[in-house]
């Protein structure tokens, strides 16, 4: 199913919690929406759900405007970042109760009703806790119950609100590839909220990067990744070094590299001399004899696929963050304390006024 | 280690927490005294009685009819108490009118006012010719000097032990849930018997238990209501009254020990229900 989200504004009071959004979701994408705390995230969730209304705009389902449909006829699954779930009722009934209320001339008998919950349970691997209720099963067995319950109303969207928040690594990452296979088996249309970037990029296919409810950036993990359209992005983003220099010409030069400086968030790059910053992901700076900027090791960690260095940089105020391959790292025979030199290989220059905080 | 074994016992399972024994034994004086010793002082003081004797007070007709309308009407009371007070205790939570906290202190009122004062209100308004009697007469119906009269007044001391003991537990109700149930297509009323009833449910119980056990106590709001006519309208404590200002110390002592045993199977009973209800919801 499309979903088209057309200008939405919604206030509580005088915060604009969503301002003059407009989104295209395309049938069977899943799409991510992150931002930190307060970019309006949950609440244009919330809005798409029909959980909340907005104060301007429309949220299209396939072309229809959706305002007059109440919240239980979209036919959207919504899963709750607390997962909401009925505690005096077993796992079954959880599950089993968007079937029992629905209109008497749609209802199932009991005996499908059962086979549909049975099926959905066996899905979500938690056929055997059928009968447990809710305060029996850990966070990742609860949150799974949430999506069965979702899902047994056959919805076309499926929203989530923070599905993995609150729980830990290892129970997440597998939540996180169960929850892809789901979405392209069921030929869902899907759209989750969250602020963990690493979740994001690894599951949507494409990404919506919110800060004070508008949108910041559109696109897929790469592009948004790879060319982040505003620092904004790059700093939520994380994994980038942001280093203070002065932009001369339009133009700064970093560790060796020439970089043009980029007009953003209507700040222009101004004709003269201007402070700005640069952006340098750790992978993109290198360690070689003769770089064009003197560095010292201040922090080793080489435990795990790739080697994390920390450097010191004269005029840097803090820590430069530098990521080597194992065999790179092993061929430096690097020690803590040791002067180095480095070069950059990509970087982005900002003028200072379009950088947040 | 060996030490921490051997203080361990059926008693006493270990903990951090200091002073068990020191509170344990104060609670334990102090219900002696305050309940206890009471209770079998009663109990002794009926034993006075022979068996006969014993039967012949308590299973008197005059005793069984006040049984009657003791048990009965408080259990019609608590009974109102627990649909009026979930309903008063629902608006109390869930929405934002002018003059709420007037509205909060209203409910606690039938706690601090004397019951005999509100004994006499409530008299005056639903005799005959008071406000409200005298419009319940011309539609036949009396209230004031008969059974009824004294269930109104029993529904008016119990109130705020339902609305108290349920509100903080609607409070504490997550709108996610009932979010939930809406974006899973149920209806309003769908969502408050499948989702909202069930959880205030205890709470609910144990206020129907608290409503129903100060009323069957109750004395002074009652007694000005009921015209405590015998048979008819008079309740068990105005009964043990009666015996009392006759000198029948033991008559008095046995119908309250009846009452007592009687009270206390209902209680028990009450609260099995609250757990089995309480089970079923668990803690999260």
């Amino acid at each position: 199913m499309r979903i088209d989200v057309r200008d939405v504004t919604k206030r509580f009071d005088s915060f604009i919690a969503v301002r003059g959004f407009t989104l295209e979701v395309r049938p069977g994408e899943l799409v991510a929406l992150l931002g930190p705390s307060g970019s309006g995230k949950t609440t244009l969730l919330r809005i798409i759900a029909g959980l909340e209304q907005a104060d301007e705009g429309q949220v299209l389902f396939d072309g229809d405007d959706s305002a007059a449909k109440g919240v239980g006829e979209r036919r959207v699954g919504f899963v709750f970042q607390h997962y909401a779930l009925f505690k005096h009722m077993t796992v079954f009934e959880n599950v089993a109760f968007g079937l029992r209320v629905a209109p008497a001339e749609r209802r199932m008998s009991n005996t499908d009703i059962k086979t549909r919950v049975m099926s959905l349970l066996s899905l979500v691997q938690l056929d055997t806790l059928a009968a447990r209720y809710p305060s029996q099963l850990s966070g990742g067995q609860r949150q799974r119950v949430a999506l069965a319950r979702a899902l047994a109303i056959e919805p076309l969207v499926l929203l989530l609100d923070e599905p993995f928040g609150a729980l830990d690594a290892k129970v997440r990452k597998e939540l996180r590839r169960w929850l892809r296979r789901l979405h392209d088996d069921m030929g869902l249309t899907s759209i989750f909220v969250t602020h963990d970037q690493e979740e994001a990029l690894e599951l949507a296919d494409r990404v919506v990067v919110m800060n004070q409810g508008a949108i910041e950036q559109v696109g897929t993990p790469m592009e948004v990744y790879d060319t982040p359209a505003t620092p904004f992005v790059y700093e939520f983003l994380g994994n980038v070094n942001r280093i203070p220099c002065t932009i001369t010409g339009g133009a700064a030069t970093l560790w060796g590299l020439a970089v043009k400086a980029e007009s953003v968030n209507g700040a222009v790059v101004p004709p003269g001399d201007a402070p700005g910053f640069a952006y340098v992901r750790p992978h993109d700076i290198e360690i070689a004899a003769g770089g064009a900027q003197k560095a010292v090791v201040r922090h080793i960690g080489a435990a795990g696929p790739t080697a994390r260095l920390e450097l010191e940089v004269a005029g840097v105020p803090a820590l430069v963050e530098v990521q080597l391959s194992r065999q790179a790292f092993f061929d430096l025979h690097l020690r803590v304390g040791q002067a180095i030199a480095i070069t950059a290989r990509g970087a982005r220059v900002f003028p200072a006024a379009s950088v947040p905080g | 280690m060996t030490a921490a074994a051997a203080r361990t016992s059926f008693w006493r399972k270990p903990s951090i927490l200091p002073g068990f024994g020191l509170s344990m034994g104060f609670t334990l004086l102090y219900l002696s005294f305050i309940v206890l010793i009471p209770l079998a002082a009663l109990i002794l003081r009926a034993a006075g009685l022979s068996w006969d004797e014993f039967i012949g007070v308590v299973a008197d007709p005059r005793a069984l009819a006040a049984y009657r309308l003791s048990f009965g009407a408080s259990f019609l009371a608590a009974a109102v108490n627990i649909v009026f007070g979930v309903l008063t205790a629902w608006v109390l939570v869930r929405y934002d009118f002018p003059l709420k906290r007037f509205v909060e202190g209203l409910v606690d009122l039938p706690f601090a006012l004397p019951t005999a004062v509100a004994g006499i209100a409530l008299t005056a308004l639903f005799a005959e010719n008071g406000w409200i009697g005298h419009i319940l007469a011309q539609a036949g119906l009396k209230v004031a000097f008969t059974p009824l009269g004294v269930v109104i007044a029993l529904v008016f001391i119990g109130l705020p032990f339902v609305v108290r003991t349920v509100q903080p537990v609607l409070q504490d109700l997550n709108k996610e849930v009932e979010e939930a149930a809406a974006s899973l297509g149920a209806n309003r009323f769908q969502t408050f018997r499948r989702v909202l009833l069930p959880a205030i449910l205890p709470a609910a119980l144990t206020g129907f238990a608290l409503a129903f056990a100060r009323a069957l106590g109750e004395y002074g709001s009652v007694i000005f209501i009921a015209g405590n006519l015998p048979m008819k309208s008079e309740i068990v404590p105005l009964l043990i009254i009666i015996k009392l200002e006759q000198f029948d110390y033991a008559g008095a002592a046995a119908i309250s020990v009846a009452m007592l045993a009687a009270a206390f199977v209902l209680l028990f009973m009450i609260n099995l229900l609250q757990r089995w209800s309480r089970a079923r919801i668990g803690a999260f």
